[in-house]
């Protein structure tokens, strides 16, 4: 149908977490905005569970392209099927999570349905009966909303915890369709050889809390304070630019306009001044903290609370304090 | 090998960003510019190819006249040759006509074994051209490269690490190959005075669609499948309170604040 909202269903070698049906909350509002259906897309082998769960979270209809070739994502193979789908079923709007595995399949099946297509969208909605798009410039320092009146379907990628998640309802189920699509293995140019997993236990870009560093640490071993801290509020470790490239903390774990956007429930900046590019990266989260020994730093103008004080006797006490309540 | 970075040039990221507000494009000739701070690691890299592989290197961006800048500070770094593919029908393309122009200059250059370009640029935010680029040319499509493992050109493959959510994926791929790196994959070096001084004269060629036979009803606004109907600030956010008093009563408060969001376990 011409106006059916498309989310595709991310896993990863058939595993998937909540997070993979995401999008159905949205794409459940799009969709009764467009008076029209919401269908979820897998693609894979052995989906069948996963098909079904879509169904729990608010999918009328789901559609899986099942088999080998599609053991394991691939942009190539993947993007193809999608292709094929789209082109079959002609959808008004896919969605697919701004991650890697969303935006690598998104921006193939687009180039090959020749259509541009919005990415890391944070703002969805119908507007007289037109989809407006909301994302992020210049790292979050301007919104700039587009509408797309020539691709069918149009496409967009959504910043990962930009909107709310579905409610799993267990009684729901959905019409699940099979098709039976393939691709040919030697017209696919990759093949993955392993995949290891990463020491960093938390993905920063799906963390509720953070605790971060920057300039204002002085050194690294501030970090080893920092990772305590985190440990004991269950949270990740996050990174100002400034402290990656003192060489302070690996790459993975920078925020901001060069490293990652992030949107957790709550947010502590320690010895981080708040440049612009900085704030582009979290200046979305529920609820900032700020520690800095500069009572002028422009954190403070972005925080929920502040502490103007030395991160070193604010961050053991903390530590200290936090143990005591939670019983830890 | 012949190897392409792909070099864009963005409005500096400390400088005002002036917009062309009914036009709903960036005003790119009004502002400082510098050299997208991902497409950096993507020059270094190929440099970094080229010393291990031989070869040469074409550097090629879509933009403005002005974006020939970008162009020199590649050159001043040693690269074989620059093409700044650039027309007036260029302006406003989206993500599918950026990627449209810049296969178009891959595939005049020919014999093209690897294409290097930056994650994403740090004005549109996209991420998405490098792929795109992969998928119109039918060549291997490898985002998120933290590490080239090896590359075999006689062989015609690529062995490199991807930074995934969740660990690092070793994906063994075919070339020609569209490769985008994160930052991190190296340190990129700075031109040296006699390198500045050398690019500082020499030409930069020019591409435009006549050159690259693009159909310009295609590209630019006239082709762009999004439209832009509004640009705005986000509300700033409202300044919080400042805890004030001795540390321990301080930390009492936070901690009581922050466990009370029922958020920590």
């Amino acid at each position: 149908m011409a106006n059916d909202v498309w989310v595709y269903i991310e896993h990863k070698d058939g595993a998937v977490t909540p997070m993979s049906f995401e999008l159905l909350g949205i794409g459940k509002t799009l969709a009764d905005g467009f008076g029209s259906n919401l269908c979820a897309f897998v693609i894979g082998e052995g989906v069948d569970a996963i098909a079904k769960e879509a169904g729990t979270y608010g999918a009328s209809k789901v559609i899986a392209v099942d088999a080998g070739v599609f053991k394991g994502f691939r942009a190539d193979a993947y993007a193809k099927a999608a292709a094929f789908l789209f082109d079959k079923y002609k959808p008004g709007v896919a969605l697919f999570r701004a991650t890697s595995q969303g935006t690598d399949i998104a921006a193939a099946a687009a180039a090959q349905l020749g259509s541009g297509i919005c990415s890391d969208a944070i703002g969805l909605a119908v507007d007289g009966g037109k989809l407006k798009m909301t994302k992020a410039a210049f790292g979050g320092n301007y919104t700039v909303t587009v509408v797309n009146e020539k691709s069918q379907p149009q496409i967009a990628t959504v910043r990962p915890k930009a909107f709310a998640m579905p409610v799993q309802d267990a009684s729901k189920s959905a019409e699940v369709v099979k098709e039976s699509f393939v691709v040919d293995e030697g017209s696919l140019n990759t093949k993955v050889l392993e995949f290891i997993k990463s020491a960093v236990a938390i993905n920063l870009v799906e963390a509720d809390i953070i605790v971060s560093g920057g300039r204002g640490l002085g050194n690294p071993e501030g970090f080893a304070l920092l990772k305590e801290l985190a440990e004991v509020i269950g949270g990740g470790v996050g990174a100002s630019r400034a402290a990656v490239d003192s060489g302070w903390i690996s790459v993975e774990h920078q925020v901001g306009q060069t490293g990652k956007t992030v949107k957790p429930k709550i947010y502590i900046a320690c010895g981080i001044s708040g440049a612009i590019q900085h704030l582009a990266g979290m200046r979305t989260s529920d609820c900032i903290v700020a520690i800095n020994k500069d009572p002028d730093a422009p954190i403070f103008k972005a925080a929920t609370f502040g502490i103007v004080g030395d991160y070193k006797q604010v961050v053991p006490k903390l530590v200290e304090k936090f143990k005591g309540k939670l019983g830890k | 090998m012949k190897i392409v970075a792909c070099i864009k040039q963005v409005p500096d990221t400390e400088a005002e960003v002036k917009w062309d507000i009914p036009g709903g494009k960036l005003k790119r000739d009004a502002m400082d510019s510098i050299t997208n701070p991902f497409d950096e690691f993507a020059l270094e890299e190929a440099l970094l190819t080229r010393e291990n592989h031989d070869g040469e290197i074409v550097a090629i961006s879509m933009g403005p006249e002005k974006a020939m800048d970008v162009l020199r500070n590649c050159l001043a770094l040693t690269v074989n040759e620059v093409k700044l593919c650039t027309d007036p029908a260029f302006e406003g393309s989206d993500t599918f006509a950026t990627a449209s122009v810049l296969a178009a200059a891959i595939k005049k250059l020919g014999d093209v074994d690897i294409v290097f370009c930056g994650k994403q640029s740090t004005d549109g935010n996209t991420g998405v051209v490098g792929a795109a680029m992969a998928s119109i040319l039918g060549w291997s499509q490898l985002t998120y490269v933290s590490k080239i493992r090896s590359i075999d050109a006689a062989g015609k493959k690529i062995v490199v690490e991807r930074a995934i959510e969740g660990g690092t994926e070793v994906v063994e791929a075919k070339l020609p190959a569209v490769v985008s790196v994160l930052k991190g994959i190296n340190e990129p070096r700075l031109p040296n005075l006699m390198g500045i001084r050398k690019a500082s004269k020499m030409e930069i060629p020019q591409w435009n669609a006549a050159d690259l036979g693009i159909d310009t009803g295609k590209v630019g606004t006239a082709g762009a499948s999004t439209k832009v109907v509004e640009i705005a600030v986000p509300p700033p956010r409202g300044a919080g309170e400042i805890l004030k008093g001795e540390i321990e009563e301080i930390a009492n408060t936070l901690t009581d604040k922050l466990i009370d969001m029922k958020v920590i376990k």
